[in-house]
């Protein structure tokens, strides 16, 4: 369902907001596409890692001679052989600290978890690069581990890094981040109603279905060539060049297609350790992480343990919020601080906010982005209190949250004053839903309630550094190029706005992802960017096309090229003053482009501006089982601000994408540990992700409102819809079973031991 | 590094003595849906492996004189559930094979490998010792046979001594007013391993219970033959006091540890519920033969 609010620039478009196929779908579903492991090179050989059987252990010497001596090894790599960065100086790669990737991509004090990498062999093959790292010998002082948020941050809890300071003590606490806004105290005084809880969530990761992998061949002359999936080509090429010192003139990225990343391919893990194998073997190098690997030792996204306040006057309006936010970073700094701290509140006009994160670290793998990063967690806690208030004032949940919403010149606590709100409009359209104004039958049948929630989402989009090329081939069609892997779809919505803007059939635009040598510097596919900037630069390279296809034309006809017009893929006189000529197609101009001036085609590089926020409200009816405890989505609907959906299948996509991770999140999804600090659930069988059949259809209301600062209207809509569900589905169940949730996953057993307790 | 060997007997002969002649370090392939997966995950490394699927015996559904059903080991879940009559007779025994994993998986996994593959969560098990299921077993020493409930051991481990090889499962015939239903408690809808399972087999005659057993799975470190759910069960209408009997009886027989997928007290509730719901479905089918 899409509703339409701005008329403009829509009822005349011929492939902008249609379900075209996608570019990369035909080999996608017949088995064509080139995945990271499918890469394969004369002359390669394998590499493999050898992890830390500890959860936290000093590294007191590796012994690698045995490795070396087994017949079939190539070379061995430690943490000898990667760049060290020194802790006293800090090296940022956009938010990632060099710092930190140097020793996540291979242990070097210290093992920080079960799973760290500690050596890497390549060998002839993989059993033979197994058999080697088993003959590696670490010596290892095994220390005291600390998994959990809060016993991370008790006083006595084992500190993993001497270095990191909170309150001039060493502290488990790596970092803070704060938003302010007001005066709080002050703020609280003047409420009539105070709600106050702690919330605590597991791990989960983003669970993509391609692990982890890569070939890299690092030639005599000193170049190397790296194949693998990522969100990022150029994070893959500097990454890895900061890594191991090969400048990145010399080192080029080649992204194969992703198989999911949602967050978590934008850091790398393998590609520095094949370079450095590549590199010491002469040989081209292949690794792929088994799923074992990835799910104990890449991603996940972060824990969290949150107090979240919020004061209201009795007509429901909110006078202060608080927040404090204790963010899972895993073993080393850089958990998603930004997400809760700035997104809890920001959907809300507040005077007086104050959100503080703490970036805890402990004995798990170091946590990556993961759709949101961190928003979910203050989202969930934010949304359930004031769902509390909204019951306790006896308001509708979404009355109150219409009743203060941030619109036009709010400012937020994190320091952005908002031009164009959207918040008000998917809050009504929820209201105005069928799905919230059906009743719904809270007792069906005996040991089973049903119960409806609802909740709100912030995210904050992003615009950055994008690149595209537009060619008109010599036999007139179109090839467009971006700097983007495409995670979502964004081919397909660059194929509508190229054949739009071009006046040609999209059958006859490619649209391809160049390597860090074909295409000028793209930042990351993430922050909801990546439709909204490349959109951007590709308009921008169409419309440069477009003025030389007039002057070639002008040319041919001996007019002034102000006097052409282009239209429907044809260059014409623009009046009767113009001259009466015949209609030069694309292939006309193309075939004669020698003589008019040389080839066709032209690109765009800018830093892209002007993404405005996501905004998000859902409405979720769940059932419980009372007896099993079991929980399941009856019914979900997402409302959400999309701006212009370039190619609406692939925006119902992201919605219903990030909705079903939320349900995933909220229900069944957590990492377990066991008492040594081993991950137990390494596995799709054993970590719950959503399988189909656990999910009905997700609606998704396409809120089509132009952001006025894109050539289309685009805005970002990746990663709003992961940031309600936790909460709204808690708040559902909660009017099924009158009781609350604090933590999450509701999973049976939780569920269940509450019920016998009411 | 380390061969692997692989054999296809034609044979159940041949594949006694291949197997025996390996001295513990053959693995039997059936379907291969656990076998293949403990190699990858480096759980298992053997040295032979014995397929079966190319010996008759193994891989057909026969009619008994009597009346009853034999399932050769490596029948696999799907080629169960195209037999023209074997799903109206025990329909519990065949949704409980045929929750085993993906579309995928159930056209390879077998009853055989399920029970031999000693998990105290194996979903085919419970229905099968509900079914009253007697298996065969062939070994060097020849054959012999014994009731399902006797062959697991303990997790991952199984009572057939060394060289013997699992040949089929007997189910006995069906009185009318019988019929059987498996229920498990899983957290997600499909693809997912049992919490708790419970197969529940009964006849009825005239509305009172004349036969009924229980067989209880992912509670104790083997599958159960809960007895006294069953007496429980008989000589009753299923009234409540007789179900909430048996369900009591079902969480005494509960003997489950604390792990990554249940409570212990989690367990224990849900062995009774299930044991209601199930006895509810299998009296339900049970009415209509």
């Amino acid at each position: 369902m899409n509703v339409v609010t701005d008329k403009l620039q829509v009822e005349d478009n011929k492939w902008i907001g249609t379900r075209t196929i996608r570019p990369d779908g035909a080999d996608k579903v017949t088995g064509r596409a080139s995945y990271a492991a499918d890469n394969a090179m004369p002359g390669m050989i394998w590499g493999k890692v050898l992890r830390s059987p500890h959860a936290h252990a000093r590294i007191r010497s590796i012994d690698t001679s045995k490795a070396e001596a087994l017949p079939g090894v190539k070379a061995v790599v430690t943490a000898k052989d990667i760049v060290d960065f020194p802790i006293e100086t800090s090296v940022m790669l956009g938010i990632q600290d060099m710092r930190w990737m140097c020793r996540n991509v291979m242990a070097r004090e210290k093992a920080l978890f079960h799973g760290h990498p500690i050596a890497a062999v390549a060998a002839i093959n993989e059993e033979v690069a197994a058999a080697a790292c088993a003959l590696i010998v670490v010596d290892y002082e095994v220390l005291p581990h600390v998994i959990e948020i809060e016993d991370a941050i008790k006083p006595d809890a084992p500190i993993l890094h001497d270095f990191a300071k909170f309150e001039g003590k060493p502290s488990n606490i790596a970092g803070t981040m704060t938003a302010k806004l007001g005066d709080v105290e002050a703020g609280f005084a003047e409420a009539d109603i105070v709600v106050e809880r702690t919330f605590r969530t597991r791990p989960i990761h983003q669970g993509y279905i391609e692990p982890q992998a890569c070939t890299v061949s690092y030639s005599a002359d000193g170049r190397a060539t790296i194949w693998s999936s990522s969100q990022g080509q150029f994070m893959v090429r500097a990454m890895t060049s900061l890594l191991t010192g090969v400048p990145q003139s010399n080192i080029r990225a080649i992204p194969a297609e992703i198989g999911g990343g949602f967050g978590a391919k934008t850091i790398i893990y393998l590609e520095p350790v094949a370079l450095l194998l590549s590199k010491k073997s002469g040989r081209p190098v292949k690794m792929v992480m088994t799923r074992d690997e990835v799910m104990r030792a890449t991603g996940p996204t972060s824990g969290s343990f949150s107090t979240v306040k919020i004061g209201a006057k009795k007509d429901g309006t909110f006078v202060a919020a608080k927040g404090d936010f204790y963010i899972q970073a895993g073993c080393l700094p850089g958990g998603p601080l930004r997400g809760p701290v700035g997104c809890a509140f920001a959907p809300y006009d507040i005077p007086h906010v104050l959100s503080v994160g703490y970036d805890v670290v402990s004995n798990r793998s170091k946590v990556a982005a993961y759709r949101a990063p961190g928003a979910p967690l203050g989202a969930y806690a934010a949304e359930c209190v004031i769902d509390e208030i909204a019951e306790t004032l006896g308001m509708d949940p979404l009355e109150i949250r219409l009743k203060n919403t941030a619109r036009s010149g709010t400012k937020a606590a994190y320091g952005a004053t908002f031009t164009k709100v959207t918040f008000e409009e998917t809050i009504e359209s929820i209201q105005t839903h069928e799905h919230y104004k059906a009743p719904l039958d809270k007792n069906p049948r005996p040991g089973v309630k049903r119960g409806r929630g609802v909740a709100s989402g912030f995210w904050y989009n992003a615009g950055g550094e994008s690149s595209a090329q537009v060619n008109i081939t010599e036999d007139g069609n179109v090839v467009v190029t971006t700097g983007h892997p495409d995670v979502g779809g964004s081919r397909a919505s660059i194929a509508n706005v190229a054949a739009e803007l071009l006046g040609v059939d999209h059958g006859r635009v490619s649209v391809l992802i160049g390597d860090t040598a074909s295409i000028g510097y793209s930042n990351l596919t993430g922050g909801s960017r990546v439709t909204f900037a490349s959109a951007m630069v590709v308009t921008q390279s169409a419309e440069k096309v477009i003025g030389q296809l007039k002057e070639r034309a002008a040319k041919i006809w001996k007019i002034d090229p102000e006097a052409v017009h282009w239209e429907n893929g044809e260059a014409r006189p623009a009046g009767p003053n113009a001259g009466q000529f015949p209609p030069l197609t694309l292939a006309d101009l193309a075939a004669r482009a020698s003589e008019t001036g040389g080839p066709i085609g032209a690109g765009v590089q800018l830093n892209t501006a002007g993404a405005e926020p996501g905004f998000a409200t859902h409405v979720v009816d769940v059932e419980v089982d009372v007896d099993l405890g079991i929980i399941r989505v009856l019914r979900y609907t997402a409302a959400q601000d999309v701006g212009r959906a370039l190619h609406p299948s692939y925006v119902e996509g992201q919605i219903q994408g990030g909705v079903v991770q939320g349900i995933g999140w909220a229900l069944s999804e957590e990492y377990l540990y066991d008492s040594q600090g081993r991950l137990e659930n390494a596995g799709f069988l054993d970590y719950r992700m959503p399988v189909c059949s656990d999910v009905p259809m997700i609606e998704a209301v396409m809120l089509e409102i132009p952001n006025p600062k894109h050539p289309q209207g685009v805005r970002g809509v990746g990663e709003a819809p992961i940031v309600p569900p936790l909460a709204a589905i808690s708040n559902a169940v909660h009017d099924a079973l009158g009781t609350r949730f604090y933590s999450l996953p509701m999973s049976p057993p939780k569920v269940l031991e509450r019920l016998d307790q009411a | 590094m380390t061969d692997i060997r692989y054999v296809a007997p034609q044979t159940l002969d041949e594949a006694v003595s291949a197997f025996a002649a390996a001295q513990g370090s053959a693995r039997i392939l059936a379907g291969g849906t656990d076998l293949l997966v403990q190699m990858r995950a480096g759980i298992v490394r053997p040295g032979l492996i014995v397929d079966i699927k190319k010996i008759t015996e193994m891989t057909e559904i026969a009619e008994t004189a009597e009346g009853g059903f034999r399932i050769g080991a490596a029948v696999s879940g799907t080629t169960l559930a195209e037999h023209g009559s074997f799903g109206k007779a025990w329909p519990g025994v065949l949704e409980a094979i045929n929750l085993i994993g993906s579309k995928q998986v159930q056209g390879r996994a077998s009853p055989g490998g399920n029970l031999c593959n000693g998990s105290p969560a194996g979903d085919s098990v419970p229905a099968m010792i509900a079914a009253g299921a007697v298996v065969t077993v062939q070994g060097p020493n020849g054959r012999r046979s014994m009731p399902v409930e006797a062959v697991p051991a303990g997790p991952h481990r199984t009572s057939l001594a060394p060289g013997e090889i699992l040949v089929s499962f007997t189910l006995p015939p069906r009185p009318a007013g019988s019929s059987d239903a498996y229920l498990r408690m899983i957290p997600r809808t499909e693809m997912d391993i049992a919490v708790v399972g419970l197969g529940a087999n009964l006849t009825l005659q005239g509305g009172v219970v004349t036969a009924a057993r229980i067989g209880l799975g992912a509670v104790a470190p083997t599958v159960l033959l809960v007895e006294e759910a069953g007496k429980a069960l008989i000589g009753s209408r299923l009234d409540d006091a007789a179900l909430e009997a048996a369900a009591a009886a079902c969480r005494a027989a509960c003997k489950p540890i604390n792990d990554k997928r249940g409570t212990i007290a989690y367990r224990t509730k849900v062995a009774g519920v299930l044991l209601k719901r199930t006895v509810a479905i299998a009296a339900a089918r049970a009415g209509g033969n």
